[in-house]
Parts: C-alpha cells; structure tokens; sequence
C-alpha cells in the first residue's frame, strides 16, 4: 500500500512537469501579453515593466527560471496582480471554492444516491422513470440556465435569497444549488446503473432466500458494490467542483478561484495560467488516488497495482 | 480503467457477414424504435432543426401568407419596440436592441446544432483514429499514446479551448475545430478499448488464420464491430459539444454580435434578467429540450445496440 502510494506519487512529478511545460509555452506562444490592457502604459514604462519580470529575455531561458521557480515550490508573481504572488491569490481563493464546493457536492450526493438507490430498487416503477427523468433535467440545465433561472425565481421574485454576494450564510444556498444539482443527476444515473448490477448478481439472489429484508440487502450487501462507479466519477469531480467553476462565480459573484482559470488566459497573466492549471492536474492526480485506494476497500477483489 | 466492452454478436464472425450485418442493424433500429422516449427525442430534433434551417427564410414569404411573428430577421433592430415582452407582434418577445427574440433563437439554433454536428464530427475522428491506433499497435506505442490521452485528461480542458480561440481568432469554423480538438480522448480510450478486446476475440484469430488481409480484416470484422459503441458515445458527445459551445459563447467568445448562438443568447438573458425575463426562459428551455432529446436518443441507441461500455 504504501509502496504503491510512493510509486504513484512518483510518477506525478514528470506528468506534472509536462503539463507545466505544456501551459507555459502555449500561454507564451498565445498573441497579445499581459500589459496590453494597461492604457496608461508608455512604451518605456512597458519595457521597464518588461524587464521586471523579464519577458525581455529569451523564452527558453525565461522557461528555465521559471522551472527552477516551480522546484522551490514557489508558483511566481502575478502579472495581473501586482505585488501578489500566484501562490496567495490561489490560496486566498481556494477556501471560498473549496467550501462552495463541499456544500455542493454534499447536495449532490444525497439527493444522488438517494434518487439512485429508489430507482434502482423500484427498477422500471413510476418511481424510477420520474427520478431518472428528473436527474436528466439536471444534466439538461447546465449551470448557465439552472444559476440565472434560481436567482430570476428565488432572488428577484421571492425576494428570499440575495442575487449575488458571498457575505452570509444563506448565500451559499443558490450557489451550492446550481453546482450540486448537475452533479445529483449524474450520481443518481451512476447509482442507479452500478445498483442494478449488483443487484442482478448470484449473491443477492442468495441473500434474498436467506429471507433477508429488501434494506438489509441494499444496505448490507449491495451498497458497497452499487456505489464502485459513483466513486470512480467523484475522483475527477471533486477536484473539479473543490476548484470553483466560472459560471457560478460570475452569476452570485462569489471571490472563487474558478475564476481565474478563465481571467487569468484573458489577462495574459503567465504565471496564473500555469498556477491554476498545475494547481488542478494536481487535485485531479491526488483524487484519482484516493479514488483508486477507496475502490480497493470498497471491492476486495481488485488490487493495487 | 478501460470499459470493458464486449462484443454484441459473435455472429458476425461468420462469412456471410453483409446480411447478418443488415439484421442486426434492423434488430437494433426495431428496439429503437420501441422506446418511446428515444423515439421522441429523434422527432423533436428533426424538427427543430428543420425549423432552424427555414426560420430564417419565411421572412421572405409573400406578406399575406406569412404571419406576423415570423416578418422579422435576426439582426433588425426595432428601436420602438425594445425589451418588448412574448406577443401577438413580437411571438417570443424582442431584447434590448429591439431584435425579435424568435428570428434570433431559429438563427442561434442553425449556429449551435452546427457546431454540435461538425465538432463532434472532429471529434469523432481524431478520437477514432487515435484510438483505433492506439489498440492496433499494441505495446509500448499504445503505452505511450495513453499515457498522453491521460496527461490531457488532468488538464482543465475548457482554458484549452480558450487558449485554442485566442490563439486562432473568434472564427466559427475554428469554433468546433477547437471544441472537437479538446474533446476526443474519452472516444479515443473506447476505441481502443473496442479494439484491444476484438483483437482477442476468437473469430478474429480464425480470421487471421485463415489468412484474411489486414485491410478486409478491418473493414468487415473490426469497424462493423466497435461501431456500436462509437455511434453511442458520439450521440451523446453531440449535447456535451453544444454545452462547450454555449459556455464559449457565454464568456463572449463563441459567435459574435449580430449572430447569434443559443449559448450567446443565454448569456444575453442572464445580462437582462430582470427586465427581459423572456429571453433567458424561451433559450433556456429550447437548449434543455434539444440537450434532453439528444441525450435520450442517446441513451436509446446505447440500449438498442446493447452498448455495454456504458460511461455512467
């Protein structure tokens, strides 16, 4: 276990360079730069600029520094930004998402499994159609109709939710609404499938004979399997919805960090580009981890390999 | 990892394969064809696409045969009758500029099912090339090209996609080019998977045996027999491509002002929310209906041709 956690962990550092590599020179090589926007600049304050943070040097050599910045850990000063380090603007935003995103997912995985679980055991009941139906909507509504569509019913016309804003509690309601019910439909459509093969399995057949009660064999011996794809699904989708998502930020103008990942390309801010992206590949690589382990607990069968 | 995928009919394997082939193709429409809600889907994007392609032209119909809704083009610009709500004029109400909502939503629709068809189509491509590359070599080159489909995966694909647009312009042939470019890997891995489990099947040993040529091999036992799954995951990229194109256009870098595309209209409904509901509801439901009925057939397909790499 431990060995094969340090050999993954072994093999991060070379994928995640590549795709440091990869941002670095796709951003340098994209038109425009980061002091494009500035109006005010003249042309010698741009080339002072410039010079500060060494754009005026060859690119393989500023990709060289840059590398030896990435090993001390240190992600670099933002463009955009000045006086900030990529470093602080992503963990000054991180908690916000990452707390969105804990609520969100919260939503989605109980109204998911739950949804999954009946449609699953009332298999092609009135029951399942509706909930499989209603999940569909939920893949249906993509965050830019679902957000404006809760602020237009819950903001504007019962007034009992602010539009925008991140300053109270209530706040976070619309938002975690927005990101967690997309979510719930694809949890309930993963439940519902990784339910229904297990269920169809000798050993529930079994179990069933013995006289066990329809709860006992759900929640004893089918939920541990049922739920294998909806655990592999989350891997990618934590580290997704933990890094804020754009849309969301926008619509409730909430100080995320997803955000960045679309402004920062806009700006031309070089570092924050690559900060995001390295910042990402790296919850992706550690979830799919964690996933990996958790689907060796959760099927005794598999191996870590 | 890998979607275990195995192989619908065996069947096929035998000589006679052309009208085996036709039948089960014929099997798998009869079950299509049973299930009503895929059925419906069908129906409702036909149609809605057909009215896409002619909205724009019944404007040009003689004055006396054309209602008044349909009178309006999608970038005129009524200044007296701006943010007008759904009426007898104006069938879907008019935004900001004046501009009928409904000229603007047929139009939008030609845009999005485009992008929809020809990024998938891209993506379809790359994805089906590469994968089924990927499987046929085997080895350390297979080894390789996954481990690449992986480093892809880890990255946040839509900053690609708007590295891609600011890299080649706000062109809407580039559009789709750079949608389908970022969304071909989880076709790739199917493909491969498709063809890493036909490799080992029995019949294609016999086929080999019997010394088939690598070309017959191909056309009439490896592609008839990973089709199904691709035509599957390629209905349902069709939605999951027209989501992207509407989240470009919604951070203004789709389609550009006077043309329209649902995303940018959505977009445009979530600006003017408060005063000009209209537009965010009509888009809004005529995106989810298409995004429902694609995924349904979708859905549909996967059941009729007993897919069994579901993704979900």
């Amino acid at each position: 276990m431990l060995r094969f956690i340090a050999r993954r962990f072994l093999e991060t550092i070379p994928v995640l360079f590549v795709i440091a590599t990869l941002t670095f020179f796709l951003i340098r090589l994209t038109p425009g730069g980061p002091f494009d926007k500035e109006k005010t600049t003249t042309p010698e304050i741009r080339k002072a600029l410039e010079a500060r943070y060494g754009l005026d040097r060859p690119l393989a050599l500023q990709y060289l520094d840059y590398v030896k910045l990435l090993l001390t850990g240190d992600l670099g000063p933002s463009f955009k930004y000045p006086n900030r380090s990529v470093n602080e603007l992503i963990l000054g935003a991180f908690p916000v998402s990452l707390e969105l995103g804990c609520l969100s997912l919260a939503i989605a995985l109980v109204i998911g499994t739950t949804a999954g679980l009946i449609a699953a055991v009332r298999k092609n009941s009135l029951l399942d159609y509706s909930a499989m139906s209603l999940g569909m909507v939920g893949i249906c509504l993509p965050t830019f109709v679902l957000g404006p569509l809760l602020v237009l019913v819950f903001a504007f016309q019962g007034k009992w939710f602010n539009a925008i804003g991140w300053d109270f509690a209530r706040d976070r309601v619309l938002p975690a609404m927005t990101l967690g019910f997309y979510y719930a439909a694809y949890v309930a459509r993963l439940t519902r499938g990784g339910m229904l093969e297990v269920l169809s399995q000798d050993f529930i057949r079994t179990a069933r004979a013995k006289g066990a009660s329809t709860r006992q064999i759900v929640f004893q011996h089918a939920l541990r399997g049922g739920i294998a794809p909806v655990v592999s699904f989350l891997g990618p989708t934590t580290a997704g919805i933990i890094t804020g998502s754009f849309v969301v930020e926008t619509v409730f103008q909430i100080p995320g960090l997803g955000r960045f990942f679309i402004t920062s390309v806009f700006n031309r801010d070089y570092t924050l580009v690559v900060g995001t992206v390295l910042f990402y590949a790296t919850l992706i690589i550690f979830f799919n981890l964690l996933v990996d382990i958790l689907q060796v607990w959760l099927n005794p069968r598999l191996k870590l390999e | 990892m890998e979607p275990e995928t195995l192989p619908r009919d065996v069947v096929l394997a035998d000589a006679e394969a052309p009208e085996q082939t036709s039948s089960l193709w014929r099997d798998a429409w009869h079950r299509l064809a049973k299930n009503k809600l895929a059925i419906a889907g069908l129906w409702f994007m036909l149609v809605l696409a057909l009215l896409c392609f002619l909205g724009p032209f019944t404007r040009h119909l003689p004055a006396g045969l054309r209602p008044a809704g349909l009178a309006y083009s999608y970038q005129e610009q009524d200044l007296n009758s701006r943010v007008t709500p759904p009426g007898a004029k104006h069938w879907l109400g008019t935004d900001q500029l004046g501009r009928d909502l409904l000229a603007r939503l047929l139009f939008g629709g030609r845009v999005s099912l485009l992008v929809g068809l020809c990024a998938t189509g891209v993506s379809l491509t790359i994805g089906v090339l590469y994968g089924a590359l990927s499987g046929y070599a085997g080895g350390k080159l297979d080894a390789l090209m996954m481990r690449v489909v992986d480093i892809l995966y880890a990255l946040p694909l839509a900053v690609f996609v708007i590295l891609l647009m600011v890299f080649v312009g706000r062109d809407l042939k580039l559009l789709f080019i750079a949608i389908g470019a970022v969304e071909w890997l989880t076709m790739a891995r199917i493909v491969r998977g498709q063809v890493l489990s036909l490799k080992k099947q029995e019949f294609i040993e016999a086929a080999i045996a019997l010394g088939l040529r690598k070309r017959r091999l191909i056309l009439r036992h490896i592609i008839p027999n990973a089709l199904g799954p691709v035509i599957v995951y390629a209905t349902l990229t069709v939605p999951g491509v027209m989501l992207l194109e509407a989240f470009l256009s919604f951070l203004g870098l789709g389609v550009q002002p006077p043309m329209s595309s649902w995303g940018s209209l959505i977009k445009e409904g979530a600006d003017w929310m408060e005063d000009a509901p209209w537009i965010l509801v009509s888009t809004g439901a005529v995106f989810s209906l298409s995004l429902f009925s694609l995924n349904f057939l979708g859905d549909g397909l996967r059941d009729a041709l007993d897919v069994r790499a579901s993704k979900d």
